[in-house]
């Protein structure tokens, strides 16, 4: 039972503080019969823990580190916090919850119980101050750092990473010497080397950033674009000894304008006034409907304007107006430069070289995590795709009704999970019930409209177009226009990490299993059953199939079914990471059709190629523009338009005249 | 006198099936010849590699004074190049009468423009009546061709085919669900254009061929096995052979 | 039976006289009942309703065109109805905008600068995209003959880019349905984003106002752009029907029907369907420039794919090859929607059920078009048909 407190402790440390009360909570009862050991210590240094100086206070921590009790770090915590009472009567402390008014809550310090409830006046608060504060925070950490439990060991170590500072490296290095856990210890190691490279000092610092070199981490990247980081000054020449990252060439690197700019902020020339500046002096300077002899409705164009400053200025009322020669000689007599903020060269050095090497290996992760972004993605398309691809290529009927199968798939599970309790039973329950619930609906709709429309294909798109919507209506009707949650199941929810740049949650694998699947339970359909050697021969060649005994009829509503069906299982996968809407269908069924006619109509593999080049091509051009998801479909969208203009049957198309007419 | 149509070692394969095989073959202006062949011999691949509706993997295809390669031009560009398509089973637009049937294939300007511009003048009625009558369609120009005979399809067709003035007909079975007489008619009718074009027909009707007392080609396996008289090609051995079988 | 020499188009299909006869009728009584000049019996808004509804026939006779004569089944026609309504409104908007601008800036104690007056014009624009520049594509968004003539000239030259490229692939049948599709959702997509220039989903809004009278009350200008849409039905019409009835009419019907044999026949099958896909493109986008300043705004879910497949909705309920039916289905269906989705329809109480129409509409007008399709696969426009071989 190990593993899953330390997962859940690293997930929820932000908590640890209620985890640990939740903890000693449960923890109390079997230790209520005991003694109260705590306590016990505390009284030996009662008059130390009553008021605590900073001279007086290492006693204490001592004594409590000695003892090494469960419910030390809790009571540290409450001292620090001035949450510590003490009562008089017998001396024992205790820690106070505030009530109302004026009541106060007597927790014991080693059960967590509550003791008692008197008033504040009872009791005496011990108010320990900032050094005595500061002492018990590292003993805390140190504590916490070398706690018997390993799930708080690596809490601590979490929060020291969160808010590193460099008290703490003194204490992570003690903390090393004594850890047993390979683990923890490595990722002690490593928050200590990105302390060391972040606060460390001459050698020792350059070893820490040079053993950066090629992590990957977030944190570890940080603490390296942090030492380089920049700030823009300027001086009369170069100063000496300052470690400069690049010097700016003005008109290259920074615009003129600016640059003067930055002198004139810096109060080394005067300002020169932008458009709304002249305007404004303008303004201020009207006499008689004119300014500086100029009449204001004149003073239309910049022009005018200048001129009408240049009045002002040699009545002295306005500063000069800087000539361009000016403010260039006055840009060109400083010299811009970046400079980092750390001085030491050989320390911003060693982080470039770090970050230099690490850049590849972050490329590559990056290429990894684009990579199965877009495998996910593919996977989504192909489920969406794959029931289409089998209607549209054995019966070549366009079904615009089939983005409503795929959202009537998602309200099937919708409902089953509100009537079965147990997401994972409710989703074992849902996928074949969606199968069953869209196979009799396109079995309907087969029966009752496409049949009477083979001859006219393209009245079958507008025939289950008219279906679509009133089935979208339909489900508003019904279900509400709000989005309908579909819960995945907790062991569904997490996601995989390699590290801090290639991730992926876990509901996208299983959607690519079930696409998987999918594929592997239609090859075998198509290629290993009675159905499926006749769906395929209805497919490549209706008359002759017929005329083999085939009927026609009852292939086509079986395809229908079966198309349908799996819209309806893929619509349970997609609502568990999409929302559950009356639309939700429509927004699938254009990429779904691009996945069909791209990849090749009539062919499994054909899907699954178009799915694989739409999704890698989306995540593609995302790469490029990651902040415009809408620019990378429409440029996915101008890229499908010329790719069937190449390949008008899709990369897999089928040939000789079963392609025919 | 060069050939109006020189078709030279063209070949056509379909998913690994030899359809053509060196083909060579050339028509003058004006002739009269029948293609024969069992079924599968090429027949109807070869009008569709020179109407454009087949790209041959190789050969060459070339025609007229100019020596222009086919191959490189569409379908249309083909057409209004000279060369008219009768197709096997009747292709006419039966939801349009059977007058605008007729002035669609009318030899006129095909743009666009033209098109739009255009309104049937005293020539073109002229013109489409008397193709009418020489088609026995005349009372019934204002039907829908959809409406008409299987028989009286084809003879639309075939007026459509006259109604474009093409140098080069290609005519696919013209007699197949004819009576006797209209055989007698549409044969009649492909001698006379005969006189001054260039005929190509495909048929299988021996009888038919007879009558139409011209060259014959005879096709097998995708290449021209024999070409002379009908009586010539008759006593050609390989030719009893592909026909009565070995 | 000879042909008589000049045929004319009015004589060969009375249909024509009919509907120039009716659709005189329904604008002199408009303009008489209307608040603008006449009685007031008719608002303002409904004036509007009503001027709307001739666009949108106009639309559906240029689909009715494209699908029902020459067999193409645009998904894009909308857009292009959507793109003519985008260059009429990027003028309005801006011309607008810049003269409330000069307004307010005139106020000020000394005159703006031209420089400062596009600033300011520019960022009041854009300003609910975060931006205040003025985009590349509204260079010209100041004068009205250029933004007219990008009305003609963006629906067109899309129309015709991606015309060539599709119909020279060959690219037919249900393919090019669903091409078109995709070109109207790139479209829409495009639209979407904020960085489009054209004020992403905000779209383009004020359009009711027309810049130079923007002191002629609204049930004026309702009149103006009710006058102008009866006129462009009905010379998009008479145009139409001059282009369908000749031999120009019999060839893309021939194409529709079976365009490899019009090849074979000599016709540049490409050129055709290039000439019907672009012209009706044209004026589907000049019935947008007349329709979205009716309507007020313009924004991309109005370019949106579902958007075309409504259009080919009307024309399919309407009847499809004849131009009447068209307008028949167009009219019908959208002001039917617009009256059952506006709660114009009163709701039904049955007791156990409140039958809310608005919630309903879509159901009935959805199933109802696939019992069309089934039953009635010409429409309305059939149902003529039907009655005049009666008589």
């Amino acid at each position: 039972m190990m593993p899953r407190p330390i997962r859940a402790a690293c997930r929820w440390a932000w908590l640890l503080p209620l985890w640990l009360m939740l903890w000693l909570m449960l923890w109390a009862p079997s230790l209520s019969a005991q003694e109260a050991p705590l306590q016990q210590v505390l009284q030996g240094v009662q008059a130390e823990v009553a008021n605590p100086s900073r001279r007086t206070v290492p006693a204490v921590l001592s004594a409590l580190m000695d003892a090494d009790l469960e419910a030390t770090p809790a009571f540290l915590r409450a001292w620090s916090e001035r949450e510590v009472v003490q009562r008089p009567e017998d001396g024992l402390f205790f820690i106070a919850r505030d009530g109302e008014g004026r009541a106060v809550t007597l927790i014991d310090i080693d059960t967590g119980a509550e003791v008692a409830t008197v008033t504040s006046r009872d009791v005496t608060q011990i108010r320990p101050n900032a050094g005595v504060r500061s002492e018990i925070a590292a003993a805390l950490v140190r504590f916490e750092l070398s706690s018997p439990d390993p799930a708080r060991r690596i809490a601590a170590t979490e929060a020291i990473a969160r808010s590193p500072d460099p008290g703490q490296i003194p204490l992570l290095r003690a903390a090393i010497g004594e850890e047993p856990d390979p683990a923890i210890r490595a990722r002690k190691e490593r928050l200590l080397a990105i302390l060391t490279a972040r606060f460390g000092t001459g050698p020792e610092r350059i070893a820490a950033i040079e053993a950066l070199a090629g992590d990957v981490g977030t944190e570890a990247r940080g603490v390296l674009n942090q030492i380089l980081q920049t700030r823009s000054e300027h001086a009369p020449a170069l100063p000496e000894g300052a470690n400069i990252a690049r010097v700016l060439t003005v008109g290259v690197d920074i615009d003129p304008l600016r640059a003067h700019a930055r002198l004139a902020a810096d109060g080394l020339v005067d300002p020169r006034p932008g458009r709304t500046a002249i305007r404004d002096a303008l303004r201020a300077n009207v006499e008689d409907g004119a300014v500086g002899g100029i009449p204001v409705h004149q003073l239309t164009t910049e022009d005018a304007r200048r001129a009408a400053w240049r009045a002002l200025e040699a009545e002295g009322r306005v500063p000069p107006l800087p000539t361009e020669a000016e403010m260039r000689a006055a840009v060109d007599a400083v010299v811009f430069f970046d400079r980092y903020q750390e001085d030491d060269p050989a320390v911003t050095d060693a982080a470039r070289a770090a970050l230099d090497s690490t850049r590849t290996r972050v490329g590559l992760f990056q290429a990894l995590n684009l990579s199965l972004e877009a495998l996910s993605l593919a996977s989504i398309f192909f489920l969406g795709a794959i029931g289409l691809a089998i209607t549209f290529g054995v019966m070549r009927v366009i079904n615009m009704a089939h983005g409503e199968f795929i959202m009537m798939g998602a309200y099937t599970g919708y409902v089953v999970q509100t009537l079965i309790p147990g997401h994972t039973l409710s989703l074992a329950v849902a996928l074949p019930l969606a199968f069953a619930v869209t196979f009799a609906a396109g079995v309907a709709m087969e029966r009752l409209v496409i049949r009477h429309l083979y001859t006219r294909p393209l009245e079958t798109l507008l025939a289950t177009f008219g279906i679509s919507i009133a089935l979208q209506q339909l489900a508003k009707n019904i279900f509400g226009p709000q989005a309908r949650p579909l819960t995945a199941p907790d062991w569904l929810a997490g996601a995989i990490r390699i590290n801090d740049i290639a991730s992926i949650s876990t509901i996208r694998v299983a959607i690519f299993v079930m696409a998987v699947l999918f594929l592997l339970l239609l090859l075998y359909i198509l290629n290993r059953t009675r159905l499926g050697l006749e769906v395929r021969a209805v497919t490549q060649n209706p008359g002759m199939a017929a005329s083999m005994g085939i009927n026609p009829d009852r292939i086509n509503m079986l395809t229908f079914g079966l198309g349908s069906g799996i819209a309806g299982t893929a619509g349970v996968a997609i609502g568990l990471f999409a929302q559950v809407t009356s639309e939700m269908g429509a927004n699938y069924i254009v990429q779904s059709f691009m996945t069909v006619v791209v990849g090749g109509v009539g062919s499994v593999f054909g899907t699954l190629a178009g799915a694989g080049l739409i999704g890698f091509l989306q995540k593609g051009i995302e790469w490029f523009n990651p902040a415009n998801t809408l620019a990378a479909q429409t440029w996915m969208v101008l890229f499908i338009i010329l790719f069937i203009q190449f390949r008008p049957r899709g990369i897999i198309a089928l040939k000789g005249r079963a392609a025919g007419d | 006198m060069t050939a109006l149509l020189e078709v030279s070692d063209v070949h056509v394969t379909f998913d690994g099936f030899r359809a053509i095989n060196g083909l060579s073959l050339a028509i003058n202006e004006p002739e009269l010849r029948a293609v024969i062949g069992p079924n599968g011999a090429g027949k109807t691949t070869f009008m569709d590699i020179v109407t454009g509706k087949t790209r041959p993997d190789s050969g060459r295809v070339i025609w007229g004074e100019r020596s222009q390669s086919l191959l490189a031009m569409s379908e249309s560009q083909i057409a209004r190049a000279g060369i008219g398509r009768k197709f096997q089973k009747p292709t006419v637009f039966e939801e349009q009468s059977v007058r605008e049937n007729l002035a669609m294939a009318l030899k006129a300007r095909r743009g666009v423009f033209s098109v739009l511009a255009w309104r049937a003048g005293p020539q073109d009625a002229a013109r489409i009546a008397e193709l009418a009558s020489e088609i026995g369609l005349a009372e019934r120009l204002a039907h829908r061709a959809g409406d008409l005979s299987h028989g009286q399809k084809q003879w639309l067709e075939i007026g459509m085919l006259l109604a474009q003035d093409p140098r080069l007909l290609l005519v696919d079975e013209p007699a197949a669900g004819m009576t006797p007489a209209e055989r007698e008619h549409t044969t009649r009718i492909l001698k006379s254009a005969a006189r001054t074009r260039a005929v190509v027909v495909i048929e299988h009707d021996m009888e038919f061929v007879r009558r139409l007392d011209c060259r014959v080609t005879v096709l097998h396996e995708g290449r021209v096995l024999a070409e002379g008289s009908l009586d010539h090609v008759t006593r050609d051995a390989r030719v009893i052979d592909v026909y009565l079988g070995r | 039976m000879a042909d008589t020499p000049r045929r004319s188009v009015l004589r060969d299909h009375p249909s024509v006289l009919w509907f120039m006869a009716l659709l005189g009728v329904f604008t002199l009584a408009v303009s008489i009942l209307a608040e603008g000049f006449g009685l007031g019996v008719i608002s303002t808004s409904l004036v509007k309703v009503l001027g709307m509804t001739l666009c949108l026939c106009l639309l559906a006779v240029a689909m009715d065109v494209v699908w029902g004569y020459c067999g193409i089944l645009s998904l894009g026609h909308f857009a292009f109805f959507g793109l003519g309504g985008y260059a009429i409104g990027m003028w309005l908007m801006y011309a607008r905008t810049e003269i409330l601008v000069r307004e307010s800036l005139a106020a000020g104690t000394i005159p703006p600068t031209e420089a400062e007056v596009a600033e300011a014009t520019a960022a009041q624009i854009f300003g609910v995209v975060g931006s205040s520049e003025l985009p590349a594509i509204w260079s010209f968004a100041h004068s009205l003959p250029a933004q007219l003539a990008l009305v003609v000239l963006v629906p067109g030259l899309l129309a015709l880019v991606f015309g060539w490229l599709a119909f020279r692939s060959r690219v037919t049948g249900v393919y090019l349905s669903i091409l078109t599709q995709a070109m109207t959702l790139a479209l829409a997509l495009h639209l979407f984003q904020n960085d489009s220039g054209l004020r992403g989903n905000n779209g383009l809004s004020g359009l009711q106002n027309i810049p130079g009278a923007l002191d002629v009350p609204q049930s004026v200008i309702a009149m103006w752009f009710f006058w102008a849409s009866a006129l462009a039905l009905g010379l998009g019409y008479l145009a139409f029907a001059w282009v369908v009835s000749g031999k120009f009419g019999s060839v893309i019907r021939a194409i529709r029907d079976n365009e490899a044999r019009v090849r074979f026949l000599g016709y540049n099958v490409e050129g055709y369907k290039l000439f019907v896909f672009t012209l009706t493109a044209v004026i589907a986008g000049i019935a947008g420039a007349l329709y979205y300043p009716q309507a007020g705004i313009i924004n991309p879910a109005q370019v949106a794919p579902i958007a075309s497949i409504y259009l080919a909705v009307w024309v399919a309920i309407g009847g499809r090859g004849r131009l009447y039916g068209a307008v028949i289905g167009a009219a019908v269906v959208s002001l039917l929607s617009s009256w059952f989705t506006g709660g114009g329809a009163p709701n039904i109480d049955l007791g156990f059920y409140r039958i809310v129409w608005t919630d309903w509409w879509q159901v009935i007008l959805g199933l109802g078009f696939v019992l069309v399709t089934l039953f009635f696969p010409r429409g309305i426009g059939g149902l003529f048909d039907w009655l005049v071989r009666k008589q």
